[in-house]
């Protein structure tokens, strides 16, 4: 049965009756899925035009809307063999877009000049120890402020603006020092070069920026590559809703579309798509994802439900409604502001860096210029000089010292699969003493796993498991993970909130409750009594099997605790859930620090009181109720599992089923860390050569030229080790 | 040092028109899918014959 869907929310709609559409596509990996995707669509009657983008796995598809609807084109593109996820652009990565090519033209103008007058001021420094006249020299530096002027009034903006922000804000950030220094180095050379002086530094303004906006794309490119993977887990993860029209037929629409008021059906296995009111139907929901509690909630006509809550039994028919005083989404909420207004902007290393910086910078260069005129100089002389001092500390080694170590330790990052929200969330990891977790779906696994090795047959667990995948219940989605053979058995019969039967070899086979299965109580003393413990039933030709379900720890939550607990820090774990299920989680971790039972203002109270002894915290979370302890964190990260809106507090989201990430990410972000301190300190070692030359007044525009490419390349080398430094620890875990 | 009246000049264009051709490559799109470019000139079904 394929029921109707509403996707017109993803849907836009161009001239002459074409409509337009941007999806996700899950396992694009090789060539042949291009022409594979696009070759099988356009054969498609209707399809105007079919483009996927194979460096963000994205599909652009426009139809002809009389002869075609979005839903179709999703199903053509399942029968090829891939699945595909609408997908709204955020209008925030449209924006970064054309930032980005803002960015990548004034490159290229910066590039160009930069080549042209180098030829120009070659030409110059070499004519100038041999025998080029003065005509032909004012010559050359006339041509070189003819492209350096009007290239640097280009390139040069995204730098000026910058500056000019951040003066208005009454605040110094390092585009203050460039901006001027570029400025300067322009103004000095156009009035020498009117005076037939001897050296003009329109090449080194240029090559800075050039320079400069290399770093500057380098990082703008970084984040957005991993803005747009998370827009893309975002709607792989997206959820549909089954609303009821008017008429009592069943339209499936996009959790994004719902309006309050809608009528919606929840079908045992879904997740309840939005945040509403039971009005018929009676169940029982799993609410970790919610309030980090595992044991099921009984719920019947009345009662409030939240989304991402997942329904268990029967069907609800539950009606929207806007969040409105006195649910427990209004608290967080609530919380969540406070949080976040309470939160100390930390002050990035670079914005530190630059109010020691600027200030030095502008002083020796006052000071250089006084000193000269005391001295005797004349006053176009201490003025070139102190304009010289400018120039050379200009920071472009300073500049680049921090972005390309953030680009590259982001991209190793990402390769081990954490994604970044935050651009300083490196440097706030590197910072971390205090790790604290949540229990359920942060340090267990999001679904529940069947328990231990059980002492049932293989042929019996394969043929329930293989049942178990033509039921929609929850636990059945877990024992459908143990079958070998991934083939439901083709005429199995699901009978809502009982279980499944299928005839198999004559007699029939029942998956399901205990009742179902015929099953006495008794034996469900041995195997399901305990608590915390789901049990599912099998029965077939005599033959008995009860199943338990536990929400597991990760594989390698073990290790991983051990291992931040040797790297020095200390681990918590703060739970919404009963003790009795937080304790033997504690136990088998090793962690004696655990506190149960926390509603979100007592998870951020803990964070707080630990923040007040000078401690700086890792939440780890993915509930609902997680959210306000993230934002009120020193710096946060959660599962790609996570809730929407507690992913949107985490500073970093992780993939996958390990916990390994958290302690990649930290390990990162302090080789990172020392990476960038050494970076800044070559920065400090090159000024300190350089300025006391450029002071004396022995400063050419070629020794300008040198150092300012020198030490870029050097910082620029020096951040590429924090890519080594990922790779070498990729190898031991792996080894 | 007559010939660099028009060698300057001549110089000065290349260097534009390359800096042209960047920005029309970047204006239409040339670097959106870096990977897909990549990919997309290997199947050669697109030869009639």
């Amino acid at each position: 049965m394929t029921e109707a869907s509403d996707l017109s929310i993803f849907v836009s709609h161009g001239e002459a009756g074409t409509a337009h559409m941007t999806l996700a596509v899950e396992g694009v990996g090789c060539a042949g899925c291009i022409r594979k995707i696009e070759g099988g669509l356009k054969q498609l009657p209707g399809i105007v035009d079919a483009r996927l983008n194979f460096t963000n796995r994205r599909l652009a598809v426009d139809w002809r809307e009389d002869e075609l609807d979005a839903a179709e084109v999703i199903e053509a593109l399942q029968r090829i063999g891939y699945r595909a996820h609408p997908f709204e652009p955020e209008r925030a990565e449209a924006h970064e877009a054309q930032q980005a090519r803002w960015l990548m033209k004034c490159l290229a103008v910066a590039g160009f000049a930069a080549m042209n007058v180098m030829l120009l001021s070659v030409s110059v420094w070499s004519g100038n120890v041999s025998d080029m006249t003065p005509q032909t020299r004012d010559f050359f530096h006339w041509l070189s402020a003819l492209i350096a002027l009007p290239a640097a009034g280009y390139a040069g903006q995204p730098f000026f603006q910058s500056a000019l922000r951040a003066i208005r804000a009454r605040h110094l950030n390092m585009d203050v020092p460039i901006s001027l220094g570029v400025i300067l180095a322009l103004g000095m050379s156009v009035v020498e070069t009117a005076m037939h002086a001897e050296h003009a530094y329109f090449d080194s303004a240029v090559m800075l920026l050039f320079f400069l906006l290399c770093g500057r794309y380098l990082d703008h490119a970084m984040r957005r590559k991993t803005r747009a993977v998370a827009a893309n887990l975002a709607a792989l993860k997206a959820q549909f809703a089954h609303r009821l029209e008017d008429g009592g037929e069943v339209v499936r629409v996009p959790a994004g579309a719902l309006k309050p008021g809608d009528r919606l059906l929840v079908r045992p296995g879904d997740r309840i798509p939005a945040d509403g009111a039971v009005i018929s139907g009676t169940s029982e929901i799993d609410e970790s994802l919610v309030t980090g509690e595992t044991a099921r909630r009984k719920i019947a006509a009345g009662a409030l439900v939240y989304a991402g809550s997942m329904n268990f039994s029967g069907a609800l028919t539950i009606r929207a409604t806007a969040a409105d005083g006195g649910t427990l989404i209004d608290d967080i909420e609530r919380l969540l502001q406070k949080a976040i207004e309470a939160k100390s902007r930390t002050v990035r290393l670079a914005d530190r860096a630059a109010r020691l910086y600027a200030p030095f910078v502008h002083g020796t260069a006052a000071l250089t210029l006084i000193g000269w005129l005391i001295a005797g100089a004349s006053l176009h002389d201490a003025l070139v000089t102190a304009i010289a001092v400018l120039i050379i500390t200009c920071p472009c080694a300073l500049a680049l010292a921090i972005p390309a170590v953030q680009v590259v330790a982001a991209s190793a990052l990402f390769r081990s699969g954490v994604i970044l929200n935050a651009g300083d969330a490196i440097e706030r990891l590197a910072e971390v003493d205090t790790v604290i977790f949540d229990k359920t779906g942060t340090l267990t696994l999001p679904e529940p796993r069947i328990e231990g090795a059980s002492p049932v047959a293989p042929e019996t667990l394969e043929r329930a498991a293989r049942l178990a995948l033509s039921s929609h219940h929850p636990l059945a989605a877990a024992l459908a993970k143990e079958a070998r053979e991934r083939l439901p058995y083709p005429d199995a019969i699901e009978e809502p909130g009982r279980g499944v039967r299928v005839g198999i070899e004559g007699s029939e086979a029942r998956l399901g409750s205990r009742e179902f299965c015929g099953i006495a109580a008794r034996d469900l003393q041995e195997a399901g009594s305990e608590d915390g413990l789901s049990v599912i039933a099998f029965s077939h030709a005599g033959r008995q099997a009860i199943f338990a379900f536990r929400q597991s720890i990760r594989p390698d939550a073990a290790t991983v605790v051990a291992a931040l607990r040797e790297h020095g820090l200390d681990v918590r774990v703060l739970s919404g859930d009963r003790a009795g299920a937080v304790a033997p989680v504690a136990a088998a971790l090793g962690l004696q620090d655990w506190i149960a039972e926390l509603k979100p203002a007592g998870k951020i109270a803990a964070i707080e009181s630990l923040k007040q002894q000078g401690r700086r915290v890792l939440m780890v979370g993915d509930g609902l109720n997680d959210a306000p302890a993230l934002a009120a964190a020193h710096v946060s990260m959660s599962p790609i599992s996570a809730a929407d809106i507690t992913q949107a507090q985490a500073d970093a989201v992780f993939l996958g089923d390990r916990l390994l990430p958290v302690l990649e990410a930290i390990e990162s972000a302090r080789g990172a860390k020392r990476l960038m301190k050494q970076n800044l300190w070559l920065a400090v070692i090159y000024n300190t050569i350089a300025v006391p030359i450029a002071i004396a007044g022995f400063v050419t525009p070629l020794i300008a030229a040198a150092a300012m490419s020198g030490s870029s390349s050097l910082v620029t080398l020096n951040a590429l080790r924090a890519n080594r430094a990922a790779a070498r620890r990729h190898q031991e875990a792996g080894s | 040092m007559n010939v660099l009246i028009y060698l300057v000049p001549v110089a000065l264009g290349l260097g534009l028109t390359g800096l042209a051709a960047f920005l029309w490559s970047l204006r239409s799109g040339q670097y959106d899918d870096i990977d897909g470019a990549a990919l997309r000139i290997l199947p050669d079904d697109d030869l009639e014959n």
